[in-house]
């Protein structure tokens, strides 16, 4: 663990990534104790100009509601989304992965098929449709998204699996008489974790994207205040109030660097043979 | 100060006074938005091809920003003491685009046959009419089985535009070549149509009344992205934006341009009203008490300020303001969270959320949407706002699929035409959004509503719609919100550019540009 720290803070930009990433959790932790009113509580006149009245640091969007508020409680929808739909993915992913690379032959091809079959759709147009399909809501969101990011974490895992099934250990464990999905689960799994960890949190990243582009679409959860959904209220309104587009893009933008900063640390760190030299 | 504001008064009215005189030529550009399918208004009536098309053809009356009538291809129009028979004198010289003159065959071969065939609202006004005839070639007489006092304002460009016999007696009408290049008696002629680019009118130098038009063109141009149609106007290349053209959100901005103009007027005919619809069937909105509280939950000066840009007014009750016949009559629903929450508690209300359908007409409705849901919120009413496209919102309203929806209705002139229907009891039919969706029934205000169609003289009808509203207002069957303002923005250099309670559509002919 010690070792692991070490190499993850000698990539300076993972540090700053993983500090803004804290930031941003604990805002979202503290939200509901700071901003006690609903994000979308009309509590002054609309379109004042952030830093001019302390009590609503960031000014207010077209409705008059506290664009602080409104960023604080979007970070928690981020987060959430970007966590559970990663989770999910990986749910879908890990057990396809793992059987097209842990079994080969016919298992493989069709597992792959199917896989593939999802890769060449482009992701964000199929989230696109599934949310209309599905009504936009905060599980058919999560739902979409998980569906759209997976194919990446099962070819991931295949590729790892097939390295590692033909290893001594796992053939040891063969014929030691453990079942398939004994081997799979303690001796192969854990020897994946460290590339599935980096992806997974590429994969927050992404997702947060992705919510928050849909949002901007009009796709969002009609009743729950995310980043991009003020993006996407605010466009109509940028040539009189900039700061209403500005501050949640600006928040996105730093969440998904950190996300991405810190998915480099993490690569650095549990791959050590790999880590880039000169750093 | 004040003496100060009154000298310049003064002044700009002995200045508008002296500038008044309407001089002729010159050409104007409008947005029409969307582009209309066709401008045959005698058998496509979407308000973008009421624009174009109302200069083409015209009817037998238009109306004042009263709804007063005034003359239009009548010149004069007498109406029998029991109200039964309306006799129309026809204009001198009047010619169609083609040359031909127009007679009173021309009217009952509209009226009888043409429209009949082609446009519902017309059989509608029709039932209450025993004959149409014409006596001689300058007059048409009007029986009506029963006294039917909203007749008179039935007679728009609108409702009961006037074609032309010798085009189209004996053909298809909808599929005649004339469609494609309309023949009418109005001011303007038909010159060109370019898909996807604009509709051109020319002057029509035959037109009845001497010196009218004053424009020589008029360009309508089809600029089908809402940013662009903005920027037309700012760069100067539109003079004239429709009311409802450009979204809402761009309005300040364009209103605030040097040398702009804006009005309100031009709606008195469609008096467009926006209301929520409440779902009478369902529990708890079928308490009439859980009703009022809705009504005082809403902050509705708010929408008006915020999301209206300050267009529009406060409705009272079920007739817009504009309408003829409108009261303000008691009980009215000022915003007070505090008596709606006090209502709730009467009523015990278990504080189950209620989902609610916003109008999928873009950004300002969705805004409307979320402010609404933050009133009833305040007010103790939790409320989800679901997410639904144009033919899914068609689809929920007109199943009563929905608990609390948006919508907007045009109430078309009399509240014979355009409000019983979204309250009476033989108006409630599952598969049309446009009737009676909330399902409220009260035998005593439909029999209000019968006699007050029929009654005769207005003063009679008055009492009764006096009645029916005041019901009503004490009902709440539907959550009044506004009487919606659409302004038209356009160049100060146009004069005279609203003339009429149909705008745009009908003013041309008077319209003209400042030197």
């Amino acid at each position: 663990m010690k070792d692991f720290w070490k190499r993850f803070s000698q990539n300076r930009g993972a540090v700053i990534g993983l500090c803004v990433l804290l930031l941003v959790v604990i805002l979202s932790i503290v939200a509901p104790f700071i901003y006690t009113k609903s994000p979308w509580a009309m509590v002054q006149r609309p379109f004042i100009p952030p830093f001019t009245m302390d009590a609503f640091l960031l000014g207010t969007d077209p409705m008059g509601r506290d664009l602080a508020a409104g960023l604080a409680h979007g970070a928690r929808v981020s987060l959430l989304v970007g966590l559970v739909s990663t989770l999910v993915s990986l749910i879908i992913g890990i057990p396809i992965g793992a059987a097209a690379g842990y079994f080969g032959g016919w298992v493989d091809d069709l597992l792959m098929r199917f896989t593939e079959f999802f890769q060449s759709v482009p992701s964000f147009a199929l989230a696109v449709v599934l949310v209309a399909i599905f009504q936009p809501n905060i599980t058919s969101i999560i739902v979409s998204i998980a569906v759209v990011s997976w194919p990446p974490v099962a070819r991931l895992l295949r590729g790892e699996v097939m390295s590692l099934r033909s290893r001594e250990f796992v053939e040891a464990a063969v014929l030691s008489g453990q079942t398939h999905l004994t081997i799979i689960w303690r001796q192969i799994l854990p020897n994946t974790l460290s590339p599935i960890i980096v992806l997974a949190s590429m994969m927050v990243a992404a997702a947060i994207l992705i919510e928050s582009s849909l949002s901007f679409l009009g796709l969002g959860d009609r009743n729950v205040m995310s980043w991009g959904y003020i993006i996407g209220a605010g466009r109509t309104v940028i040539r009189q109030a900039w700061w209403v587009s500005f501050f949640p893009g600006l928040a996105i933008l730093l969440t998904v660097l950190a996300l991405n900063l810190v998915g480099e640390g993490l690569n650095d760190a549990l791959n050590p043979r790999l880590a880039r030299k000169g750093r | 100060m004040r003496r100060l504001l009154f000298a310049s008064l003064a002044f700009s009215l002995t200045a508008t006074a002296v500038l008044a005189q309407a001089v002729p030529g010159g050409k104007l550009n409008l947005i029409v938005q969307p582009e209309p399918p066709s401008v045959m208004i005698g058998i496509t009536t979407n308000a973008p091809a009421l624009l174009v098309g109302g200069n083409i053809y015209e009817s037998l009356l238009r109306y004042d920003e009263n709804l007063k009538p005034m003359p239009s291809l009548a010149k004069s129009w007498t109406i029998s003491d029991d109200g039964l028979s309306y006799t129309f004198v026809l204009q001198d010289g009047v010619k169609w685009h083609d040359g031909k003159p127009l007679t009173s065959a021309d009217v009952l071969f509209s009226v009888n046959d043409f429209l009949m065939k082609m446009q519902p609202r017309h059989r509608n006004l029709m039932t209450h009419v025993e004959s149409v005839s014409a006596p001689d070639d300058k007059t048409v007489v009007f029986k009506l089985k029963e006294p039917f006092e909203a007749f008179i304002r039935g007679l728009s460009f609108y409702t009961m535009p006037i074609l032309p016999k010798h085009i189209y007696e004996g053909t298809e009408y909808a599929t005649n070549p004339a469609n494609d290049k309309p023949i009418g008696t109005g001011p303007f002629k038909f010159d060109e149509w370019k898909r996807g680019s604009y509709i051109h009118l020319v002057k029509n130098p035959d037109y009845y009344l001497k010196g009218k038009p004053y424009l020589d063109e008029l360009y309508y141009q089809v600029i089908p992205d809402g940013a662009s149609r903005s920027v037309a106007f700012e760069t100067g290349k539109i003079d004239v934006v429709p009311g409802g053209s450009v979204e809402n959100f761009d309005i300040p901005r364009l209103r605030d341009l040097p040398n702009t103009c804006s009005t309100e007027k031009g709606w008195e005919y469609f008096a467009p009203l926006s209301w929520l619809w409440l779902n009478n069937r369902k529990p708890p909105m079928d308490n009439v008490k859980f009703r009022q509280a809705v009504m005082y939950a809403l902050d509705r000066e708010f929408a008006k300020d915020v999301l209206w840009n300050g267009y529009g007014k406060v409705a009272t009750g079920p007739l817009s303001s504009k309408l003829p016949f409108y009261k303000n009559v008691a009980p009215t629903y000022a915003h007070d969270p505090a008596k709606a929450k006090a209502l709730l508690k009467e009523i015990g209300y278990d504080g189950k959320p209620l989902k609610l359908l916003p109008l999928p007409y873009g950004e300002t409705w969705q805004r409307w949407a979320e402010a609404v849901k933050q009133n009833l919120g305040d007010a103790g009413i939790p409320v989800e706002i679901e997410a639904t496209d144009v033919a899914g919102w068609n689809q929920r309203t007109s199943n009563w699929d929905y608990d609390i929806a948006f919508t907007y209705l045009y109430q078309n002139g009399d509240p014979a035409i355009g409000v019983d229907r979204n309250y009476k009891t033989s108006q409630i039919a599952k598969g049309n959004p446009f009737n009676n969706v909330e399902g409220y029934s009260n035998p005593t205000l439909d029999t209000l509503f019968d006699q007050a169609a029929v009654a005769y003289p207005a003063a009679k009808r008055q009492e009764l719609y006096d009645q029916a509203q005041k019901k009503l207002q004490e009902d709440v069957p539907v959550a009044w919100l506004l009487e919606l303002g659409f302004p038209t923005i356009y160049n100060c250099k146009v004069q005279d550019l609203v003339t009429t309670a149909s705008g745009l559509p009908e003013s041309m002919r008077d319209a003209w540009i400042k030197k």
